[in-house]
């Protein structure tokens, strides 16, 4: 019987259509556009100023205050302007303009392929070292991963979950990660064990990979504390409350954090990550990008230089589809679409979808029939078509009562709706609104 | 006539009597007392509850009215100066004057000046765009179009105009009661100065962007050339952040600012056309 | 490519249900009953079905457009199910103008006066036949004999239902195993050879239409299983209590209405709660109250008022009965 989480989920197909394609390294783009704000937390502050010639991994800008990160070049050349770019959301933030020239890296960053397996360093260096890479969470929330770490006073961390289980349809960064640098990844979860003080991790992979469970099962022997657990195939299982509970069978409170059970949950590609980081002295400026999509001509996994634009990917895919509607950031399920082509990829970026116009328009809302299935696959017990209505008519306090912020906005509801009505468009506004005002309650 | 209706109507009529001597005496003994001026400053007040002072009702209006000491602070902008006037007779206070304001949008982003850069489709609320991204034109400041201002005006005084898109205000219904101001997610509307004539002079955008982006994205953009800055002769314009503000309670309508514009992002309404001069050689000629 | 990006909100893909797809699919579960009714009662049940459907689309459609000025939705197939399952819980013998005037009752008053699909809380079927019953109480239960009627509308011959047959017995002072030798025995009851509304005669092909919906996810398990658990279970101790005075319960699952409510009325979306623990709760209240009817009450059969009345609960049941959280206070450790 494979473990998974008890309460709602769906099973959405999984098109993994780039699965069995191996990873390939994107050549570099002419100018690179690196926001200074990859995370969650205050934007980092450049350090260096328009004209500067940057090496690549050299530092460009510092994290401001506890929770931020350090932003690294991903190219080497020369910083073209330090401005204000339209980023995914449409808004214009700070970013750091190189045009590219070369691919000058740092002297003091490795760049053989020996698997170093050797822990040299303590928990605290571990951490240090961490920080200055400007490692954020890979799989997608962007949390500062030295912030995960430092775990508050009066919690004990007792185990890690690393997240391998990549639940979203089309995406298979992680996977092909797990299959092509396994090993790194395991060195990187000692290192993460040895930074927490914590002597066991369990790595959750989801069934429908199951060249990675064995290959991931036979690496671990050699890796006393690490143990694999193979998870059905259900969205959302890749939601850290949900993998808490299919391995471990913890709940994490409402309102609460994965560390007030004693866990802390990593993704496999920040695992990676802290490896390159510490036994390579390789600071974050590449990742794992899918680009897929069912009109993509060749849809792969490229390694991808922070700060790439997103038509570079689409371009070296075959370039951009006719009938293309949408371009998706992300996943299908919770991903961001784009105004255009022109973003760059940033630290969070884990697959660009391109999705044919005539599966892109919405369908025309109709009454709710109160079937009752958008509460059968809540995984958070929350009642969707309560909250809806509960936001049109602004009725903020009953909206917390029901539990609104407990909603982790995986769009369950709006996907199995047979109505075709937009719950999570509204539960998101419900949310923001009742944030604000329990925000403005503690003051 | 049976029996049995004459003892229904006289056991009926005997219940109605003794509930009605109960309901007096009951009424009068737990009878709440109400400083009665507040019916009748509520009789002043053009009962249109729509919230405009920053109370509950009008009634909760006239409470807060003979509870206080001063008329200062207190305000029904529908009813307007006449009103207060009339309510200060009856508490025999000093009315507090106040300019008659109007509402004005802060926006001339219509679709002919701003282009649109991709489609949105979902729920067509100006909060739920707001919420999600930058909306389907390249300035992120400008006016959503889905008429939420629309739906909150209590006093029918905005439309969308289909033609601009834009949210138009009708200045003979507008009461400046600032329900559009709170709606608003993109902070467009204000309540300004209002002249005779509702002639009106206003910098018609929110852009903080830097000039060319600004004008990259609206053709009548603020680009915050300060031009107007430099020539308004009563300082009534501040420039921030790439953007220009007229203070309606300084500015004296000269119009100087409105030709020194060279974006036309600064709005007359409510005055003659001005002849130009190829207008002029064309009547010659 | 030249044309814009659409930018929506997550998620952007879709289960692909419809409206549309749930109401066929229940008209599709309901076919093998249809099938079923016309060979039992022929002409009748041609004309009574299709009447039914006909005049519930054309009232939907005339209040929609007409006294509502709103957007016409016939198509989303919600007014087709009223009319066949409200045609189902008719006679084959009812005169067109009390046809009509059930499906004006149904949808005028027990669906669109509430603000139309979504918003009725009783099912509207139901109160089309509840609002039939108590007007022309004569006409709704002279009940046409199977087979023998077939040829005939409104000059069916005519017999007593198994239940009705039941109760005047039961008030004659006759003895239950003296008056189950003389009804149809359960092979008979099974497979519909019995007189009955149009629907619901045949357990087996109601069964095949609870199999159907199932598949197709358009129903979970937890309502009929509950209602039909309840009345076994009540009508069993009652039996074993005094066999003489009480049917036994597999008679009382099979006869009447109790397998046709459990499995398309009870189980009507909007009408019934929204939690697994609300549909059972559901389910059993509308099981004992029909058999509280059936044995104590003074009609012989009790489903539909059962029903009408728990979905007049099912607010209440939405309010207090709600799904458990994830992450709630663990009492237990």
């Amino acid at each position: 019987m494979l473990k998974t989480f008890t309460k709602g989920g769906i099973h959405p197909p999984d098109r993994k259509l780039t699965a069995h394609t191996c990873i390939q390294s994107l050549p570099l783009p002419a100018t690179a556009i690196i926001p200074v704000s990859q995370h969650l937390g205050a934007p980092a502050i450049p350090v260096v100023a328009k004209g500067d010639y940057v090496k690549t991994g050299q530092l460009i800008a510092k994290g401001n205050g506890f929770v931020s990160s350090n932003v690294h070049a991903s190219v080497s050349g020369n910083v073209a302007k330090i401005e204000d770019v339209t980023d995914i959301s449409g808004y214009r933030r700070q970013a750091i303009v190189i045009n590219v020239a070369g691919d000058d890296w740092l002297e003091s960053i490795v760049r053989n392929e020996f698997l170093d397996r050797e822990i040299k360093l303590t928990g605290e260096e571990i951490l240090k070292k961490i920080a200055d890479s400007g490692i954020v969470g890979l799989g997608g929330a962007t949390f500062p991963t030295q912030v995960k770490i430092s775990v508050p006073r009066g919690k004990k961390v007792d185990c890690l979950v690393i997240n391998g289980v990549e639940c979203e349809p089309y995406l298979t960064s992680d996977h092909r990660l797990m299959l092509e640098k396994g090993e790194e990844i395991l060195v990187g979860v000692e290192l993460l064990k040895r930074a927490m003080d914590v002597k066991i991790a369990h790595i959750g992979i989801e069934n429908n990979k199951p060249d990675a469970i064995r290959l991931m099962r036979k690496l671990t022997v050699s890796h006393k504390g690490i143990e694999i657990h193979a998870l059905k195939v259900k969205y959302p299982q890749g939601g850290e409350k949900q993998l808490i509970k299919a391995i471990l069978n913890r709940e994490v409170l409402s309102g609460g954090l994965p560390v007030d059970v004693g866990v802390v949950v990593f993704n496999v590609g920040t695992a990676f990550a802290v490896y390159e980081a510490v036994q390579k002295n390789k600071p974050l400026f590449e990742r794992i990008v899918t680009i897929t999509g069912k009109s993509v001509r060749q849809p792969a996994n490229y390694r991808v230089r922070i700060g790439t634009p997103i038509s570079s990917l689409i371009q070296a895919s075959g370039g951009i589809p006719e009938d293309t509607g949408k371009i998706i950031s992300g996943g299908p399920m919770m991903g961001k679409a784009l105004i255009n082509a022109d973003v760059p990829v940033m630290k969070g970026s884990s697959g660009i979808l391109l999705i044919p116009s005539g599966e892109s328009a919405r369908n025309k809302m109709q009454p709710c029939v109160r079937c009752g299935k958008c509460v059968s696959v809540c995984p958070m017990g929350l009642e969707p078509y309560l909250l809806m209505p509960l936001t049109e008519q602004k009725n903020f306090d009953r909206l917390e009562v029901e539990h609104v912020m407990d909603c982790m906005e995986c769009g369950s509801c709006s996907y199995t709706c047979p109505a075709d009505r937009p719950l999570l468009d509204y539960i998101r506004l419900g949310k923001s609104n009742v944030g604000k005002i329990i925000r403005s309650r503690k003051k | 006539m049976s029996v049995t209706i004459l003892y229904t109507i006289i056991s009926l009529s005997l219940l109605g009597a003794i509930s009605a001597v109960i309901l007096y005496f009951v009424a009068q003994r737990f009878k709440v007392y109400e400083d009665p001026r507040i019916d009748l400053v509520e009789a002043e007040l053009p009962a249109a509850n729509c919230g405009g002072c920053g109370f509950a009702g009008c009634r909760n209006l006239a409470e807060n009215l003979v509870k206080a000491e001063t008329m200062e602070g207190l305000f029904c902008p529908v009813g307007g100066n006449a009103v207060m006037s009339k309510i200060a007779v009856i508490l025999g206070r000093q009315a507090v004057i106040q300019d008659p304001r109007i509402a004005v949008l802060r926006c001339n982003g219509s679709c002919e000046f701003r282009p649109i850069t991709n489609h949105y489709d979902g729920v067509a609320s100006c909060a739920m765009v707001s919420a999600m991204y930058g909306g389907e034109t390249g300035c992120t400041y400008g006016c959503v179009g889905c008429g939420d201002c629309t739906l909150v005006c209590s006093f029918d005084a905005l439309h969308m105009d289909p033609v601009t898109g834009l949210p138009v205000v009708d200045d003979a219904k507008c009461t400046a009661c600032g329900a559009c101001v709170k709606a608003c997610p993109k902070n467009l509307f204000e309540l300004r100065k209002r002249w005779k004539g509702e002639k009106k002079i206003y910098v018609a955008c929110l852009n903080e962007d830097r000039g060319p982006v600004a004008s990259r994205n609206c053709k009548v953009a603020c680009i915050g050339c300060s031009k107007c800055f430099k020539i308004c002769p009563f300082e009534a314009i501040t420039m921030h952040n790439y953007l220009a503000f007229i203070d309606s309670d300084k500015c004296r309508l000269c119009r100087k600012c409105v030709t020194e514009c060279p974006t036309n992002s600064i709005l007359e309404i409510g005055f003659p056309v001005k002849k130009t001069l190829s207008d002029e050689k064309a009547v010659i000629s | 490519m030249d044309q814009l990006l659409t930018v929506s909100l997550s998620p952007h893909i879709s289960a692909g249900q419809s409206v549309k797809k749930l109401m066929f699919g229940v008209v599709l579960a309901l076919v093998p009953a249809f099938l079923v009714s016309l060979y039992l009662f022929g002409l009748g049940a041609l004309f009574v079905t299709i009447f039914s459907i006909a005049t519930c689309v054309i009232f939907e459609l005339a209040i929609q457009k007409y006294i509502l000025k709103t957007a016409v939705r016939i198509s989303d197939g919600s007014a087709i199910v009223t009319g066949l399952l409200l045609a189902f819980n008719l006679p084959s013998n009812l005169p067109w103008w009390m046809i009509a005037l059930g499906a004006f009752f149904a949808i005028g008053v027990g669906k669109m006066t509430y603000g139309g699909l979504g918003n009725n809380p009783f099912n509207p079927a139901l109160i089309g036949r509840v609002f039939l019953l108590i007007s022309f109480p004569v006409q709704m239960t002279s009940w046409p004999v199977p087979v023998a009627a077939r040829h005939q509308y409104l000059d069916a011959v005519t017999g007593a239902t198994p239940l009705g047959f039941l109760k005047e017995s039961v008030r004659n002072g006759e003895q239950i195993p003296e008056i189950m030798k003389q009804l149809p025995d359960n092979m008979q009851l099974f497979m519909g050879n019995v007189g009955g509304s149009l629907g619901e005669v045949s357990a087996i092909a109601l069964i095949l239409g609870f199999i159907w919906l199932l598949y197709k996810k358009i129903i979970t398990w937890h309502i009929p299983v509950s209602m039909i658990a309840t009345v076994f279970i009540f009508t069993g101790i009652l039996w074993v209590i005094d066999p003489s005075l009480y049917a036994p319960p597999l008679f009382h699952i099979l006869t009447g209405g109790v397998l046709l409510g459990a499995i398309f009325m009870a189980t009507d979306l909007v009408t019934s709660p929204m939690t697994r623990a609300g549909m059972i709760i559901f389910a059993s209240g509308i099981g004992i109250i029909t058999v509280i009817i059936r044995v104590f009450g003074s009609y012989p059969e009790g489903v539909s008022f059962a029903i009408l009345i728990m979905n007049a609960f099912v607010p209440l049941i939405n309010k207090y009965i709600k799904p458990s959280r994830f992450g709630k206070e663990v009492k237990h450790g």
